[in-house]
């Protein structure tokens, strides 16, 4: 049995397969597009069209580095609000043209520099969740590896939420929620295990709607048996919730987050 | 040798006070401004509901003042009052914790909705209180936020939201993390409908509110000062390494980056509220 570190472990572990990696196993055709149209293009987001078994879907995703050059490159997956400017001109794109939108989740959280203030890190999270609420098209999003706060929630408001066997979600990430309640960001540990961030965590909380399951010691033991993994359910998925009536999938959709919340009257 | 380090480092003598000296001025009479540090005679800050009188600093509001200050005399109307956080993940101490908040404010929860007037015109106002629990998001905020939305939405009156909050709920982890979209997802059924949705960003507004409600109004009004950021500075600090420059994350700050439509010192916060309200009626032409 795995403990919730061991899970927080194997999400961040440093072979564990990318946006990119996915991206290139479960789709037969990928075209990058790029940039926010305001400011610059942010790597840390990758975006753009994909043909899934003959249809065109449009494909978002938060991506981390290989190694220490490209993580710089790629700010290890934290985005700066033109990323999600980015992510969210492609998803009105694909509202546009009828595409349905997968969004891969994989970051420990927006980054926290002097230029994402600058440029409001608040207020472009916040547009994409208001926008990706009401979007007219089907939607699924995947946790891959991290989910990490409002920076990957701002690619999760869809139509179902899945997660891959070990991939974690939560408010902030296990040694934030340490050092904030003990001072001490090394317990960590005891920290993920306290937080309920793992897939069936989320899965029995009613918030995660599937789980994907990940082959050997996990998903990188064996990527392109994770992505096949993956594409089969995907096709299943997309298919069932492309058959919903376009009022029905909003309402559906609103109430799904209408819903979620713990409390007494 | 000894002797001559002993001479250099021999501390000054001053003359202490007495203990009681110190303790004689009763307490809560002066209080400390967290801008310029001067005192201040808490009487004045009553009157000045809370702005220093020396800086012009807007110290934390309790929601209910700032009902009572922006709010026509009985005209509010609360709703929703009992809704409060359960313990979701089973979180060690959280009813404790909550409780102590409860029993420190009055408050039930981080939030007081409710149905209001202001300079006679109807609303549906939210306000955030930061002294329960920081003004923390989880289950019950974001449901009675919801809940405001929705009730603007069924009356047809703008909506007015007072935010002050250290972020999202670390208690309800994954919960307080969905309040996000679900608040967000209420706002764009809000949106469709064409109504006026204002908030009001106090000291201090960050977190997962800056990057959800706050942040979505169609008209953002700050007070002066007001810190407003997603990140909070110490964290940005933690990041870069160096210290923030003076001023950064300011409510100034953001009205000079685009982020905020105005700034509006307390006193005139119910005048401009109440004409953009008037502003977005349907008026017959004069």
């Amino acid at each position: 049995m795995k403990s919730a570190m061991d899970r927080v472990n194997l999400a961040r572990h440093k072979k564990r397969p990318t946006t990119l990696d996915y991206i290139k196993h479960i789709f037969d055709d990928f075209i990058e597009l790029h940039g926010d149209r305001c400011f610059k293009d942010d790597p840390a987001i990758v975006g753009g069209i994909a043909s899934l078994n003959g249809k065109s879907v449009t494909v978002i995703g938060h991506q981390k580095g290989r190694d220490t050059k490209e993580n710089i490159y790629r700010n290890f997956g934290m985005p700066s609000p033109e990323g999600y400017r980015k992510a969210l001109r492609l998803m009105k794109q694909a509202e546009k043209f009828g595409r349905s939108i997968v969004t891969f989740i994989d970051t420990p959280g927006a980054y926290c520099g002097l230029g994402a203030e600058e440029r409001g890190q608040g207020e472009a999270i916040a547009t994409c969740l208001i926008e990706m609420a009401g979007l007219k098209v089907p939607t699924i999003s995947i946790v891959i590896g991290e989910g990490g706060s409002g920076g990957a929630l701002a690619l999760g408001v869809t139509d179902e939420i899945w997660m891959l066997e070990n991939a974690i979600y939560s408010v902030l990430s296990p040694e934030g929620f340490a050092s904030i309640l003990w001072k001490d960001s090394s317990r960590s540990s005891e920290a993920a295990s306290m937080m309920k961030l793992t897939a069936e965590d989320l899965k029995q909380f009613g918030i995660v709607d599937k789980i994907i399951k990940e082959p050997g010691k996990g998903a990188h033991d064996n990527p392109s048996k994770t992505a096949e993994l993956i594409r089969s359910k995907l096709l299943m998925g997309l298919s069932k919730i492309e058959g919903i009536q376009r009022d029905t999938l909003l309402e559906k959709r609103l109430n799904k987050y209408r819903n979620i919340g713990e409390f007494s009257i | 040798m000894i002797n001559i380090f002993e001479q250099l480092f021999k501390k000054t003598q001053y003359a202490k006070l007495k203990k009681d000296a110190v303790m004689n001025i009763p307490e809560g009479m002066w209080i400390k401004c967290g801008s310029c540090k001067s005192n201040i005679y808490a009487n004045d800050l009553e009157e000045t509901k809370q702005v220093c009188p020396s800086c012009g600093y807007h110290m934390p509001l309790s929601a209910w003042d700032r009902i009572e200050l922006i709010t026509d005399n009985e005209s509010f109307i609360e709703l929703d009052e009992n809704i409060q956080s359960l313990n979701p993940i089973d979180f060690p101490d959280y009813e404790r914790k909550t409780k102590t908040s409860t029993l420190k404010t009055g408050l039930k929860e981080a939030v007081i909705t409710g149905i209001a007037k202001i300079n006679t015109e109807d609303v549906v106002l939210a306000v955030m209180d930061s002294r329960y629990m920081m003004g923390s998001m989880g289950s019950a905020v974001g449901e009675k936020i919801t809940r405001a939305v929705e009730k603007s939405i069924e009356l047809r009156y703008p909506l007015v939201i007072f935010c002050a909050s250290g972020g999202a709920r670390m208690q309800e982890s994954i919960f307080s993390l969905m309040q996000m979209a679900k608040t967000s997802a209420a706002l764009g059924r809000h949106k469709e409908e064409g109504l006026l949705y204002i908030t009001v960003l106090t000291h201090p507004t960050t977190g997962g509110v800056t990057a959800s409600f706050a942040m979505l109004g169609d008209i953002i009004l700050a007070e002066p000062k007001a810190l407003i950021g997603f990140a909070g500075p110490r964290v940005i600090e933690q990041t870069i390494r160096q210290r923030l420059p003076e001023g950064f994350q300011s409510a100034e700050f953001l009205k000079e980056k685009g982020f905020v439509d105005k700034i509006v010192e307390r006193k005139d916060l119910k005048t401009v509220l109440s004409k953009l309200i008037f502003f977005h009626k349907e008026r017959k032409e004069a």
